[in-house]
């Protein structure tokens, strides 16, 4: 069925616009129809998160989320503040912190605190470390980021153990290690400069 | 009739031994290596692209008598990608999981080399119906070989198939078969075991 | 100009775009048996990488994101790559017909090198990359897809005297000879 049109100037500019313009329109009206769904389907992942690293919790973290600058400039560097609030009292602050320093590069980490600045619960957010080696940040599938639960950076080190801190790296992983205790630094800095009682409004 | 019919099925089957696009054609390989470190990518992947191949097929089959040659790749391009997009923006709405997991080989289904050679090859010379069977012959048939490489990658590489533990392992696997060299080297073997059994059927 | 520098050999060895991300592969099996073949091949894909990697960071930055059109971007992407292909066909017919007798179809089939494609969505996907970074890091992709073919097709040109057994001739040793290079390129991960 070979082509019954012929090819001259004008049937071929015709032909790719029209082509170009229809489908450009079909795509518009399917962004459209999805973009709730993708918005949720983004959050979600976020609210599972928070769930994870945080105490009990009735208010909305997200909707009175903050965001705030961290050690290196630019806005895809800045931190997210979570702020948990149970029965109008703060009962944690949740931190959406990266590193830069990951085997496969940058990866993000939701990391729980509870006022007095001893983390709670952390959890990666999304990583291309090596799988079956680096990728046991992930606690589906290592307990290496349990051992950070219930310590309190002011008297943990949050360095491996073979830089001098407390940290139990993942065997043939330290780079990974060291990149997820980078992150969680960052989050307790942070965390430190924080003024909870703006979060403590009612 | 049954001359025609006996065509048809042959025009859907041969996308999975004869004409199979990984293990015979060697189409499509980009994303037969990277998507595959799981039985599951591999089947996701497969049927993502699937879709975009019969659906193109059909539209370029019906398109192909008003397109003048000389822009016939470039509207192709642009249909196939239109689909692509859509699978696209579907996947990362409802099966979020798998979208990341397929991460960047989702728009590359546009450059997949398979789906513009159907269209160049069959579609734009064959009616809609026949595109359609060709176009889930052949996608089908990729489906069939990304998930035995992704489930033989799984396998070895983790002792795990479509995310169930074989308990093969005492620990976690061979890891290298879930790296890069793993993909290479089972894919050697794959399609050196897949030309001897398309050999032993079809004859030399 | 440290960093710069970082980002390119980054991508040519480390992330290697053939054996490590698995993008570029139908040309790398089809070209590779000649050197001469695979070194001009790489050349065409070098420079169609960069300027191609150049003009759609530009379209996503100043006209797909602002006018919120980010749905579009794999249509607009893989139609600039095709006329870019175009472009290249036309000027080496006339600067160098030799090279474009000699790469014959595979010119053409650089519009789905997937590697291209790939290396440009990567590039966007960066969010810490401005127009500098970007132009190293394809260029460095490029070159790193040129390495991996020529030191492939100089394996090959050997492996064709050789004597490989029968259901592994072909294709499967040159997967084999590649699942080997990718394991060699794995050593330089410490590198960047």
């Amino acid at each position: 069925m070979a082509s019954k049109v012929k090819s001259t100037l004008v049937s071929m500019t015709l032909t790719l616009l029209i082509v170009t313009v229809v489908s450009a329109g079909i795509l518009a009206v399917i962004n459209q129809l999805t973009k709730e769904p993708i918005k949720e389907a983004d959050l979600k992942k976020q609210k599972l998160a928070l769930k994870q690293v945080l105490p009990d919790f009735d208010n909305n973290p997200i909707k009175e989320s903050d965001t705030i600058p961290s050690d290196i400039q630019g806005d895809a560097y800045k931190l997210v503040v979570f702020p948990a609030i149970k029965d109008g009292k703060l009962v944690g602050v949740a931190i959406k912190t990266f590193t830069t320093k990951g085997f496969g590069g940058r990866f993000d980490v939701m990391v729980g605190f509870l006022p007095d600045g001893t983390i709670y619960n952390s959890i990666v957010l999304n990583y291309q470390e090596t799988p079956g080696l680096g990728d046991k940040i992930d606690p589906e599938k290592s307990d290496f980021s349990k051992q950070f639960a219930g310590k309190n950076p002011a008297t943990f080190k949050l360095k491996v153990k073979k830089d001098g801190g407390d940290v139990d790296a993942i065997t043939a992983a330290t780079i990974s290690s060291r990149a997820y205790c980078d992150a969680l630094q960052r989050a307790y800095n942070a965390f430190k400069k924080l003024d909870l009682k703006k979060y403590q409004n009612n | 009739m049954a001359e025609e019919k006996k065509n048809r099925l042959d025009i859907f089957l041969k996308g999975f031994i004869k004409e199979n696009p990984t293990f015979v054609m060697l189409l499509g390989l980009c994303p037969t290596l990277g998507t595959t470190t799981s039985a599951i990518n591999g089947m996701g992947m497969g049927l993502a692209t699937a879709f975009v191949l019969t659906m193109s097929n059909l539209v370029i089959s019906l398109a192909a008598p008003y397109i003048p040659d000389k822009v016939r790749i470039p509207s192709y391009i642009v249909i196939i990608a239109s689909f692509v997009t859509m699978v696209d923006m579907t996947m990362h709405a409802y099966a979020p999981e798998l979208y990341k997991a397929l991460g960047i080989f989702i728009p590359l289904i546009v450059v997949n080399c398979i789906i513009l050679g159907r269209a160049e090859a069959f579609a734009s010379k064959n009616g809609p119906w026949d595109s359609i069977l060709d176009g889930l012959g052949v996608g089908l048939g990729f489906t069939m070989s990304l998930t035995i490489l992704g489930a033989v990658r799984e396998i070895l590489g983790s002792g795990k198939v479509f995310g169930l533990n074989l308990h093969i392992y005492h620990g976690d696997g061979i890891l290298v078969f879930i790296l890069a060299p793993g993909a290479f080297l089972v894919l050697a073997y794959l399609i050196a075991i897949g030309q001897r059994i398309k050999k032993r059927i079809y004859g030399e | 100009m440290e960093n710069l520098l970082v980002i390119l050999i980054a991508a040519m060895f480390v992330n290697n775009i053939v054996l490590t991300k698995f993008l570029g592969l139908c040309p790398f099996i089809g070209v590779s048996r000649k050197l001469s073949t695979a070194a001009g091949m790489a050349g065409a894909v070098v420079f169609v990488m960069t300027l191609a990697t150049i003009v759609t960071w530009l379209l996503q930055k100043y006209v797909l994101v602002p006018y919120h059109l980010e749905y579009l971007q794999t249509i607009v992407f893989i139609l600039v790559i095709a006329a870019l292909v175009q472009m290249v066909e036309i000027i080496l017919k006339k600067v160098s017909p030799s090279l474009y007798q000699a790469l014959g179809i595979y010119l053409p089939l650089i519009t789905t090198n997937c590697a291209i494609l790939g290396v440009a969505l990567l590039a966007v996907q960066n969010t810490e990359f401005g127009l500098l970074e970007t132009t190293f890091f394809a260029i460095g992709n490029g070159l790193g897809f040129g390495l991996a073919l020529v030191v492939f097709s100089s394996i090959r040109e050997k492996l064709d005297l050789n004597d490989v057994p029968a259901a592994m001739e072909g294709v499967p040793i040159a997967f084999v000879v590649a699942a080997i290079l990718s394991l060699a390129f794995m050593g330089f991960a410490g590198l960047a």
